[in-house]
This record gives C-alpha cells, sequence and structure tokens, in this order.
C-alpha cells in the first residue's frame, strides 16, 4: 500500500514536471529568422587568407591535399621570378568535403583555413566546386600576424633561396624519395 | 415513401456530417498533438507550413497520398493490402452509434444525433474494437520482416489483455444505466456523470483505452527504438496514412467514449450538444497528449503484469461492490 503511494506520488510529480513545462518559453533556436553567432574556430567553408602585405600566402606545397582525407583539394604549383611559390589554380570540392578541418592543421603557412560561414547549399552540385578566386579573401584569417616570405622561402637582398638565417636549403625532391 | 426518401437523406447528409468530421479532425488532432507535445517539451512545434503551421495535416496528407505505395517482396499481398483498411474502417465503424448531441426536430420529424441508436450501441464498439487487432496483427503478419511480425504479435497479446478490462470496466456503466444503448447510457447521466459514483471504474476504462488505442506509454507494438516502427514499419505512401488516419480517429473514438460513459455526453450548461461533446473529446485528448509527454513506455511484462494482476481484478472488485451497492 504504501509503495502504491509512492508510486502515485511519482506519477504526480512527472505530471506537475511536464505541466509546468507548458508554460516555458521553448528554447528552440528558429534558424533562418535567427542566426546564432557561431564561434570564430568552429569549421565551416574552406578559405585561403593572405600574408599581412596583402600577398596570397599559400606556397602550393600540396600538404593539404595529400591530408585530406576524401581527396577534395587539388592545385598545380607555380613559382614566381623571385623564387616565391604559389598555386597557380587552387580547387576545393565542397560537395565533398567534410570539414575536419585536418587541411588547416596540415598548412605550414596558415594559409587554408575554416571559416563559420556554413550556408553554402546549392542546387547544382557543379556550382560546389570553388576555385581560387572564390576561396581567397582579403584577410588575415584566424593568424594576424603570420607572414611566411618575410623569412624565408624567396630571393631578397640578403641572399638567394635557402641562404637566409635559419633557413634551410630547399629540399631536393628527387633525392627525398625513400 | 416520401418520410422513408426524408430519412434515408437525413441519414445520408449525417453519415456525410460525421465522415468529414472525422477525417478533418483526424488532420487536426494530429497538429494539436505536435504541437501540444511540443510546448511540453519546450519546443515550437509544426510552424513553417501557414501560420502555427496549421497548413501542416494538408501538407502530410499530400505527401502521403503522393508517395510510392510499396510492397515487400515475399509480402502476402492480398492481406498486406487490406490491413490498413481494416483499422481505418473499424475506428470509423465505432462512431455509428455514438450520440453527438439531443434529438433534434426537422419538418416536424425528430432527428437523434446519432446515425445508429442500437440497443447494443456497447457491444458493437468492442466487437469493432476486436476486430481492430486484426488489422494490426495481419499487417505485422503479411509484411514479411521481423519487426512487423514482433510488432503484430505484441498488438495482438497487449489489445486482447487490455480488452477483457476494458469490457470489465464498464460492466458497472451498464449496470448503473440498466442498457447497452449509448444514447440511454447518456440520458442516465441526467443527474450526474458517472466519473462521479464510478471513479475506478474510469481510471481502469482510460488505462486500457490507451493500451488499446496503442498510445504512448502502452505503445509496444510501434516501439520505434526497438522495432522500427513495428507493425507499419514495411508501409508507405497512403496505407501508412490510414494506419495513422486510424490511430487518430481511435483516438477520437476513445475521447468520445469517455465523454459519452463517464462525463455525461452532450450534456452540459449554456452551449449545445455536440460542441459539449466536442469540448469533452479534445479535454480527453488533450490529457492523452499530456500522458504521452511525461510518461515512458512500459516494458512487456510491466504491461502483462498491469493488464491481468492489477486492471482486471480490480474491475471485478468494482462490479462486484457496485452491484451490491444496487442491490441494497
Amino acid at each position: 500500500m504504501a509503495s502504491a503511494l509512492e508510486a502515485v506520488k511519482a506519477l504526480a510529480s512527472g505530471f506537475a514536471t511536464t505541466f509546468m513545462h507548458l508554460f516555458r518559453k521553448p528554447i528552440t533556436e528558429e534558424y533562418p529568422e535567427y542566426k546564432r553567432v557561431l564561434p570564430a574556430r568552429s569549421r565551416a567553408r574552406i578559405i585561403l587568407t593572405r600574408d599581412p602585405d596583402g600577398e596570397e600566402r599559400c606556397v602550393a606545397c600540396y600538404l593539404c591535399s595529400a591530408v585530406c582525407p576524401v581527396s577534395c583539394i587539388s592545385m598545380q604549383s607555380a613559382e614566381r621570378e623571385d623564387g616565391r611559390r604559389y598555386a597557380a589554380w587552387f580547387r576545393i570540392n565542397f560537395a565533398r568535403c567534410i570539414y575536419c578541418g585536418l587541411c588547416e592543421e596540415a598548412c605550414p603557412t596558415s594559409a587554408i583555413q575554416l571559416s563559420p560561414f556554413f550556408e553554402t547549399c546549392e542546387r547544382e552540385i557543379l556550382k560546389l566546386v570553388y576555385e581560387k578566386e572564390d576561396l581567397l579573401v582579403s584577410h588575415q584569417g584566424k593568424d594576424k600576424e603570420y607572414n611566411f616570405y618575410k623569412v624565408a622561402g624567396v630571393v631578397t637582398a640578403l641572399g638567394g633561396k635557402g641562404e637566409h638565417f635559419r633557413e634551410d636549403p630547399p629540399v631536393d625532391i628527387k633525392t627525398n624519395l625513400p | 415513401m416520401l418520410t422513408w426518401s426524408l430519412g434515408f437523406l437525413i441519414l445520408m447528409v449525417k453519415l456525410g456530417a460525421v465522415l468529414l468530421f472525422l477525417l478533418l479532425a483526424a488532420a487536426y488532432l494530429v497538429w494539436l498533438e505536435r504541437k501540444f507535445l511540443a510546448r511540453l517539451q519546450v519546443r515550437y512545434g509544426p510552424n513553417r507550413a501557414g501560420k502555427y503551421g496549421l497548413l501542416q495535416p494538408i501538407a502530410d496528407m499530400i505527401k502521403m497520398l503522393t508517395k510510392e505505395d510499396t510492397i515487400p517482396e515475399g509480402a502476402d499481398r492480398v492481406i498486406f493490402l487490406l490491413a490498413p483498411a481494416v483499422v481505418t474502417v473499424t475506428a470509423l465503424l465505432m462512431f455509428a452509434v455514438i450520440p453527438f448531441g439531443g434529438d433534434l426536430s426537422f419538418l416536424g420529424k425528430r432527428i437523434p444525433m446519432v446515425i445508429a441508436d442500437l440497443n447494443i450501441g456497447l457491444l458493437f464498439v468492442f466487437a469493432l474494437s476486436s476486430l481492430g487487432v486484426y488489422g494490426i496483427a495481419l499487417g505485422g503478419w503479411a509484411s514479411n520482416s521481423k519487426y512487423s511480425l514482433l510488432g503484430g504479435i505484441r498488438g495482438a497479446a497487449q489489445m486482447i489483455s487490455y480488452e477483457l478490462s476494458l469490457g470489465l470496466s464498464l460492466v458497472p456503466v451498464v449496470m448503473l444505466a440498466g442498457s447497452f444503448s449509448l444514447v440511454d447510457i447518456v440520458r442516465a447521466q441526467e443527474a450526474y456523470p458517472f466519473i462521479l459514483v464510478q471513479p475506478l471504474a474510469f481510471v481502469i476504462f482510460v488505462i486500457s483505452a490507451m493500451a488499446e488505442s496503442k498510445r504512448i506509454p502502452f505503445d509496444l507494438p510501434e516501439a520505434e527504438n526497438e522495432l522500427g516502427a513495428g507493425y507499419h514499419t514495411e508501409y508507405s505512401g497512403i496505407r501508412f496514412g490510414l494506419f495513422f488516419l486510424g490511430e487518430y480517429v481511435n483516438m477520437q473514438v476513445l475521447g468520445a467514449l469517455v465523454a459519452v460513459l463517464f462525463l455525461g455526453g452532450w450534456s452540459g450548461p449554456f452551449l449545445s450538444g455536440p460542441a459539449w461533446f466536442c469540448i469533452k473529446i479534445l479535454v480527453v485528448a488533450l490529457v492523452m497528449i499530456w500522458i504521452r509527454g511525461t510518461l515512458p513506455r512500459l516494458r512487456y511484462d510491466q504491461l502483462m503484469a498491469l493488464g491481468w494482476k492489477v486492471l482486471i481484478p480490480l474491475a471485478l472488485v468494482n462490479i462486484v461492490v457496485t452491484g451490491a451497492v444496487i442491490l441494497i
């Protein structure tokens, strides 16, 4: 009998709890009308940032392309007259991208970064293939200071490629094979 | 001849009105359930299709009508196609004996606000609700899927168990009213509704009725976490829609039965009979949704223990006590 009373009490408190919830404001965030400000480090659309001088940071090292688990990044490297490397073309297929952020982690020059902007839906799948001009932005992204070519990688008045202070000579990829 | 054709016309009008009302109310009961349940869970519920999501039932209906009607390989085609209709038709037919208002007079004729005032109305309701089990058991069996089969078996076992307590809980009501006709039962409650003298029967009836209509916390036949969707796992399109419709018409029938048997049917002050009747059904439906929003699903053994070890003995005791009181 006592346990039955206990059960009835428990039931009543349960019903009271759900009844009280009727008068609470729903906690739903109604998405298209209300857009939550996402954290700066949330991972969505990929951008190619520029260094503080306004030049492209990407050195076309292929590391992001190599680390990408779904192989959605492809590029072609090229070199300027002063030895500065850049991507002749750079392509990300967002239809395949899983926004894992490994490319950002692999990037040695903070060039490729993930931005919080996630509304990239398209009706046509080929529109999700972004070219370099779609990816390039005019700011530094999360890494404001970093400027790789200030310290290495180009020919300057102080010396050629690999001759600056604490700079290793360029790797000869032909001898680097296993 | 003229009176005959006039009676036929009135009957057809009543049938059409009730059917239309039932189907429309079933659609908006779904909306109400989703909306009310959402508020119980601190959500908004459907609010995109039209103002307050009021067009949602229409959108759902269009979706169900236009979806592909698939029949799984190895299914027993005839039974598979028939089962949803059994569920819906039995649920709809139950409304034939439920009175939704007092008598009207029209052109000097007395028009009862019930489609068929059977003198065995209550037995008719029980017979149809037992037949409704076939839709579930056969639908589960004919689908050729283990989840459907398990759902169908559970449905059959559960509904047969709770049919007993459902029937037994109403014996005192019949004893008090002295009739199986639902119209007479409502008339017998003119002084006071039976919920005041039969609170135990009311509780037993509501619990059994919820088990009978397979609603949470008694939704074991369609327990989605264990069985996919139970007996209607393999159904799609309008056949699934028919199961769904049957379920919500059943909910209305149960609300109507609770209103008729315990809450005094159409009687009430100020408002007209059908209005009171609708309000009572609505209140019962809201309470059922509230229960759905509160209680978790019972385990299978708990379900059976509740039915056989608690509700049936209580109902029997209630019959004996009521009988004794009437005798004295």
